[in-house]
């Protein structure tokens, strides 16, 4: 077997020296019972050909969104990503190394994630990152018992703009904490109804900008509210890049932003693994969950960088750590730090307002089609639409025609009354004759 | 023909300059290399885009005002920082990396290829089911490898790490008892052994942690454990094999006692690697396992992540595993994505979308690629080179339990380092020196100045020798006084011993534009 370096000869001779008769005998701990003699019912070992076959064979039978006309967001979305990331993140000493423990010989990953902490704390505008979660959606759970630890107070709000999985997962997780979560309708505009759902209990509101829907919005109102209750705010980004445009969750006064960064460096990969961006006022940072990076000295005085603030964490202070979160995302990090520092602050920016401008160009072209009606005002690079009857059977009938034109609401949220709401995002891989197919198809099959 | 292989003769006035003292402060080949905020690049950018005709009136005062204060680096400027900065990591692919506890394998190169293919990485969580089937395939196959070496008839594929399995294992567990009007079940017992992870899951949950002594030949007290069982614990969380190394003999006993006393049998499954093809933790008892991905079956570290933890359930706990899943309908596959109808026992969603695809395409690559035969294997040659070093380096170092085998790794106490005035951090930081990356130190805690040794299955028996020889020089020079080469240590590394105090005492958690007189950064002021 090719990842097996030993071989029969060296088995004996190791055998003889640790004074066993056979490799059962190592294994003589294992109760009789649960002693598999017979090997489990599965195949054979396989060469690299013949694997690769069947993978390629499994991947041939999905269309990637790179086939034809694509226009899928909802918290994913294509964007290019420089030849040269994916290949620095496959250097042996950043792909099989170990979570940096050992400063000495872990620098490069420290520097790194050092970089990391501090390009997104000024894409969000606040003063501490940490060195990345999971994902956008378990970012989002995680600050809100954030929440909870910093104000003792045990209700969240969420905004019925959130990402219904984000809405879902912290659902879950915060409220097996023992946290009341409060889930606002979805709506187009339900930034709206937040003001009115802050008490004197709320620990914390949670508001996504640009919204599920596409709307971006200035909540620097309900960063007012929240505070004026003693309460924080938490804004919630899934499109990375619109930070390059948008003002940032900082200056709109959040106390904590959340993220996806798969946008940025990281493919799509079908949901996964993908990069959560967690950052916060610098006075919270005791509060925080995750890794994080911070700036020393060695023995001889020279800069350096190591894992810091562990008291917070499941290592050290077991059961009374601020989260269970071990790993953190950082291969993923490494990639969006590798694109982040390709584009900087002009790149940044250009992408931001191509992504912007496709979307406008997508917006005109919806306009002509009659019986659509859009739903979002002002936009980053994603729009919600309204289609005569299902959103579903639009995607079904516009796959025919190799376009794959969007995600139907309802698939994020059956139970929200919104069968007829489509969101359709459009970044700089989208082409002008993308559009123009998808509005092909849609003018004709909606003018049946 | 070949460039210049020979070299160019060194004078030897030039070799004697100033002994090994560059003239710029260099180091030969090891590059020192400043923060990426520290290479002047406020103006640069090393993406070319195309030029837009951008109008944001439609966005009125959204825009941003402030500039993000981001450097940009053209390509070659890129790809030399990030360089430099690697080659100031170790890595598996250098030498081999003892850490107990976190399966430092070979990551085979075949599974990275798989999951670039543009059907996998090109492909979005919400695209048409229609047009994802290879991909939906793809988690059933894996899922059915997972249950069949496990034994077990449920997994959940969505959380995206150990510590994310923990807690999707515990909410089933919470769930089940209180779909059985159980929910007054408030104690979780943990073995003192336990990774920190279990107590920190449990207590997160809502639950109260209670420790399970133990034996003194490593295992859990069984004598203890039944005294801690009753009608108000909810779950054992028991890592095995153990944190120490070693499988738990009375597993089943464990199992069959936590039955009884209407409590659910969680198993941490971070050392599933040593007995992967050999034993199914569900002829054990297990109620519920989480698989780290990374681990067993191989995918990259990455340097923290990302990870996989994939959790098998029993039947019992089968109907509230987390949305979603992949099902078999009329039209093909299809992801039950929502907790109703029939999901309505689901206790909820770990994470958007479905967990960590590029892993499971990873970890699927490697279960072809072995196969029954080669997990199998895979599992004896893990155990087999752990007994090995632990044969060897016993001849010097005291193990921590002697009698009978260890499973994948070997765990040390620091007994035999007494009166030398070198310490199990002392020690492993020399081992720096010599070319290997430290063990797991200090852990397990109920072992004192535990050194806890995992070579893997993917080590040569030259590089365990190699290895072993490195350790047992080591341990002579403790054992000779050496103890300040110890003290020192690692001197020959990038960096030498960091200052941890200092950067808890005063955070520096990002660059700031006043840290450095490099460049002045139009930084936005704060």
């Amino acid at each position: 077997m090719r990842y097996l370096p030993l071989t029969p000869e060296d088995r004996a001779e190791m055998l003889a020296v640790i004074g066993a008769p056979d490799v059962d005998a190592l294994f003589r701990d294992v109760p009789q019972a649960a002693r598999s003699k017979d090997l489990f019912e599965l195949p054979l070992h396989a060469g690299e050909l013949e694997v690769e076959r069947e993978l390629a064979g499994l991947a041939a039978r999905n269309r990637p969104a790179g086939a034809g006309p694509f226009f899928c967001g909802a918290g994913a979305y294509r964007h290019h990503v420089p030849a040269s990331v994916d290949h620095i993140i496959q250097r042996s000493e950043f792909l099989t190394s170990y979570t940096p423990y050992q400063p000495e010989i872990a620098q490069g990953t420290l520097q790194v994630l050092f970089e990391f902490q501090t390009q997104i704390a000024a894409l969000t505008g606040l003063e501490v990152a940490n060195a990345s979660m999971y994902d956008g959606s378990t970012a989002c759970a995680e600050a809100v018992m954030m929440a909870q630890r910093v104000t003792r107070r045990e209700k969240a709000v969420l905004s019925g703009g959130l990402h219904p999985h984000y809405a879902a997962t912290t659902q879950t997780i915060a409220h097996a904490e023992g946290m009341e979560i409060v889930r606002l309708a979805a709506a187009v505009d339900a930034e709206a109804a937040v003001i009115d759902a802050i008490d004197g209990e709320t620990a914390c509101v949670v508001v996504q900008t640009p919204n599920v829907f596409g709307v971006a919005t200035d909540v620097s109102k309900i960063a007012e509210a929240a505070h004026a209750a003693g309460a924080l705010l938490i804004v919630v980004t899934t499109e990375a890049v619109s930070y390059g445009l948008l003002k940032s969750p900082g200056v709109m006064g959040a106390d904590i932003a959340v993220a996806e960064g798969q946008s940025i460096g990281n493919a799509l990969n079908f949901g996964g693994p993908y990069v959560g961006l967690f950052a916060a006022r610098e006075k919270l940072v005791r509060q925080m969950p995750g890794r994080l990076c911070g700036e020393t000295v060695d023995a001889q005085g020279r800069r350096g960088f190591v894992l810091t603030l562990s008291t917070r964490e499941q290592h050290i202070r077991r059961e009374k750590a601020t989260s269970n979160i071990c790993t953190n995302s950082g291969l993923c990090a490494l990639a969006f730090t590798i694109h982040l520092s390709l584009l900087g602050d002009a790149g940044l920016r250009q992408l931001a307002e191509i992504n912007h401008a496709r979307a406008r160009e997508l917006n005109a072209a919806l306009q002509t089609v009659p019986g659509v009606e859009i739903l979002t005002p002002r936009y980053f690079n994603e729009l919600a639409i309204r289609v005569p009857g299902s959103a579903t059977a639009v995607v079904e009938a516009a796959l025919a025609d190799g376009v794959v034109a969007g995600v139907p609401f309802a698939r994020l949220d059956p139970a929200a009354g919104m069968e007829d709401v489509l969101l359709l995002a459009a970044t700089e891989t989208t082409t002008s004759d993308d559009i123009a197919a998808l509005t092909r198809t849609l003018l004709g099959n909606l003018g049946r | 023909m070949s460039m210049n292989s020979v070299g160019r003769p060194t004078r030897p006035e030039a070799a004697a300059h100033k002994g090994s003292v560059s003239l710029t402060g260099g180091r030969g080949l090891l590059q020192d290399e400043p923060l990426l905020f520290e290479l002047d690049g406020w103006r640069k950018t090393g993406v070319d885009l195309p030029a837009v005709d951008f109008d944001a009136s439609d966005l009125g005062d959204l825009v941003r005002a402030e500039p993000t204060g981001l450097p940009g680096l053209s390509e070659p400027e890129a790809v030399r920082h990030y360089v430099r900065l690697s080659q100031k990591n170790h890595a598996i692919d250098l030498a081999l990396y003892p850490l107990g506890s976190c399966t430092m394998k070979h990551n085979p190169r075949l599974n990275e290829k798989m999951a670039r293919l543009a059907g996998f990485a090109d492909l979005h969580p919400l695209q048409p089911a229609t047009t994802t089937q290879g991909a939906l395939e793809l988690m059933d196959r894996l899922a059915h490898w997972l249950k069949t070496l496990t034994g077990m008839p449920a997994v959940a594929l969505s959380p995206k790490a150990g510590a994310h399995g923990e807690l999707c294992g515990l909410l089933a567990i919470k769930a089940a008892h209180e779909a059985a009007g159980h929910g007054d079940r408030r104690r979780v017992l943990v073995p003192s052994s336990a990774h920190g992870t279990n107590p920190a899951t449990a207590a997160f949950v809502g639950y109260s942690v209670q420790e399970i002594a133990q034996t003194a030949d490593g295992r859990v007290d069984l004598a203890d454990l039944g005294a801690k069982l009753g009608s108000d614990v909810a779950a054992i969380m028991v890592t095995n094999p153990n944190t120490c190394g070693l499988f738990e003999r009375d597993i089943i006993e464990i199992a069959r006692l936590t039955h009884e006393a209407g409590a659910y049998f969680y198993c941490d499954g971070a050392n599933f690697n040593a007995i992967v093809g050999r034993v199914r933790p569900g002829d054990l008892g297990v109620d519920a396992m989480h698989i780290n991905l990374h681990k067993t079956f191989s995918t990259p570290h990455g340097g923290g992540g990302p990870g996989a933890g994939p959790v098998v359930l029993s039947a019992a706990l089968a109907p509230f595993a987390p949305a979603p899943w992949v099902t078999h309908g009329q039209g093909g596959l299809t992801l039950t994505e929502e907790a109703v109808g029939e999901a309505a026992q689901a206790f909820g969603r770990l994470c958007a979308f479905h967990g960590q695809m590029g892993m499971y395409v990873r970890a699927y690559t490697y279960m072809r690629s072995h196969g029954a035969d080669g997990l199998r294997q895979v599992a004896e040659d893990a155990v087999l080179n752990a007994n090995y070093i632990k044969a060897r380096l016993s001849e010097v170092m005291t193990p921590a339990f002697p009698d009978g085998p260890c499973m994948h790794e070997a765990l040390f106490d620091d007994a035999w380092l007494e009166g030398t005035g070198v310490t199990t951090l002392d020690f492993a930081k020399a081992m720096i020196d010599e070319g290997f990356h430290p063990m797991t130190m200090y852990f397990p805690l109920v072992v004192h100045g535990a050194m806890l040794i995992e070579p893997t299955e993917t080590e040569s028996k030259r590089e365990l020798d190699r290895f072993c020889a490195a350790l047992l020089a080591l341990a002579q020079a403790a054992k000779a006084g050496e103890a300040e080469r110890f003290k020192a240590a690692p001197v020959l590394a990038p960096l030498r011993r960091l200052d941890e105090t200092l950067a808890a005492r005063k955070p520096r958690l990002r660059w700031r534009p006043d840290d450095t007189a490099v460049a002045p950064a139009p930084w936005a002021a704060e």
